[in-house]
C-alpha cells in the first residue's frame, strides 16, 4: 500500500503542475479532476473512506461541473480537442485505475492510520461538539446562495440590456 | 514504520498548497486564479485528513467537511462574479481589469468604476475598451 500511496501522490503533484501551466481552461480542468481523484485515493489509504467519497462527489463532481458550466458560458477559444490534449489526463487516470484495481484485488487492507475513523464517529463529532460549526456553515451556504442569486440577477439584467 | 506516511502526506499537502499559491501569483486569468484557490483549499483539506489520521480522531474529517461546504459557497459566488465581470468587460485578465499593479488604472475610463449597487442603470459595459497593457498569460 505504500507504493500505491506514493504513486497517487506523484499523480496528484504532476496533475497539479499541469493545471497551473495549461493555457486552455478546459485542459486545466481535466487535470484538476485527475488531481482531486488522486487526493481522494490518498485519503482512502489514510482510512478516511467517507471523506474520500465526499471529495469525489462534491469536489470532482459538483464544483468542477460549476467550472465547466462557466467555461462553456464564457466560450472556449477552440472547440476541437485533439488526441494530444487528452493523452496526459488519460495516462494519469489510467495510473489511478490501476491503483483502484490493485486495491480491489488485494482485498481488505489495513489503513495507514493509527486506527480507522469510521463515518459514525465523524457524524457523532459533527453533530455533537461541532454543532455550532454546522449552524455557521448553514449560514455560510445561505449567504453563498443569496449572493449567487443576487449576482445572477444582475447578470440577467446586463444580458437583457445588451440584447435590446 | 507507521509514521512515515503521515510525513509524506503532509509533504504532499504542502507541495500542492505551494503549487496552488504559485498559480494564484503567476496566472492572470481570473478563472485560473479561482481554480488555483481551489487547489490550495484542497491541499489544506488533505492536511486536515492526514492530521486526523495521525491521531485517530474524527476532528480532521469534520474540518474537511466544513472546508468542503465553504469551498462550494465560495465557488458559487466567485463564479457568479466572474460571469458578471465577463459579461461587462469581455475579458478576464486581472491586470487589464485594473486589479494588478502592473498597469495604472487611472488613465482609462473603464477601470476605476466602483461596483456600486446603483447597478444596472449606469451599466454600459462592453463599449469601454479594455485598457492596454497587461499581456495575457
Amino acid at each position: 500500500m505504500n507504493l500505491v500511496y506514493a504513486a497517487s501522490a506523484c499523480v496528484a503533484i504532476a496533475a497539479t503542475i499541469m493545471v497551473i501551466t495549461r493555457r486552455n481552461a478546459v485542459h486545466a480542468l481535466l487535470y484538476l479532476v485527475v488531481s482531486l481523484l488522486a487526493v481522494a485515493v490518498i485519503m482512502l489509504l489514510l482510512g478516511a473512506a467517507f471523506v474520500a467519497a465526499l471529495e469525489v462527489i462534491i469536489y470532482a463532481g459538483a464544483i468542477m461541473v460549476l467550472f465547466v458550466f462557466v467555461i462553456m458560458l464564457i466560450g472556449p477559444r477552440n472547440d476541437t480537442v485533439s488526441a494530444r490534449d487528452w493523452i496526459g489526463p488519460v495516462i494519469l487516470g489510467l495510473i489511478l485505475l490501476a491503483e483502484l484495481l490493485y486495491i480491489i484485488a488485494a482485498g481488505p487492507f489495513a489503513p495507514l492510520a493509527v486506527k480507522e475513523v469510521d463515518p459514525r464517529q465523524v457524524g457523532i463529532a459533527l453533530l455533537g461538539p461541532y454543532l455550532i460549526g454546522v449552524e455557521v456553515t448553514a449560514f455560510l451556504l445561505l449567504a453563498g446562495l443569496v449572493g449567487a442569486f443576487h449576482l445572477g440577477r444582475r447578470l440577467a439584467v446586463t444580458l437583457g440590456r445588451k440584447g435590446d | 514504520m507507521a509514521s512515515v506516511p503521515f510525513e509524506y502526506g503532509l509533504a504532499v499537502a504542502g507541495v500542492l498548497f505551494v503549487l496552488g499559491l504559485t498559480g494564484v501569483l503567476v496566472r492572470r486569468n481570473l478563472l485560473f486564479i479561482l481554480l488555483c484557490v481551489e487547489i490550495m483549499l484542497n491541499a489544506a483539506g488533505l492536511a486536515f485528513i492526514v492530521a486526523g489520521a495521525r491521531w485517530g480522531q474524527p476532528d480532521g474529517q469534520v474540518m474537511f467537511i466544513f472546508l468542503l461546504s465553504m469551498a462550494a459557497a465560495e465557488v458559487a459566488v466567485g463564479l457568479a462574479l466572474i460571469l458578471l465581470l465577463y459579461s461587462r468587460r469581455k475579458d478576464l485578465d486581472s491586470d487589464a481589469l485594473g486589479m494588478g499593479g502592473a498597469t495604472t488604472p487611472g488613465g482609462s475610463p473603464g477601470t476605476a468604476r466602483p461596483a456600486s449597487p446603483v447597478g444596472a442603470a449606469r451599466a454600459r459595459p462592453p463599449a469601454v475598451g479594455v485598457p492596454q497593457g497587461g499581456t495575457r498569460r
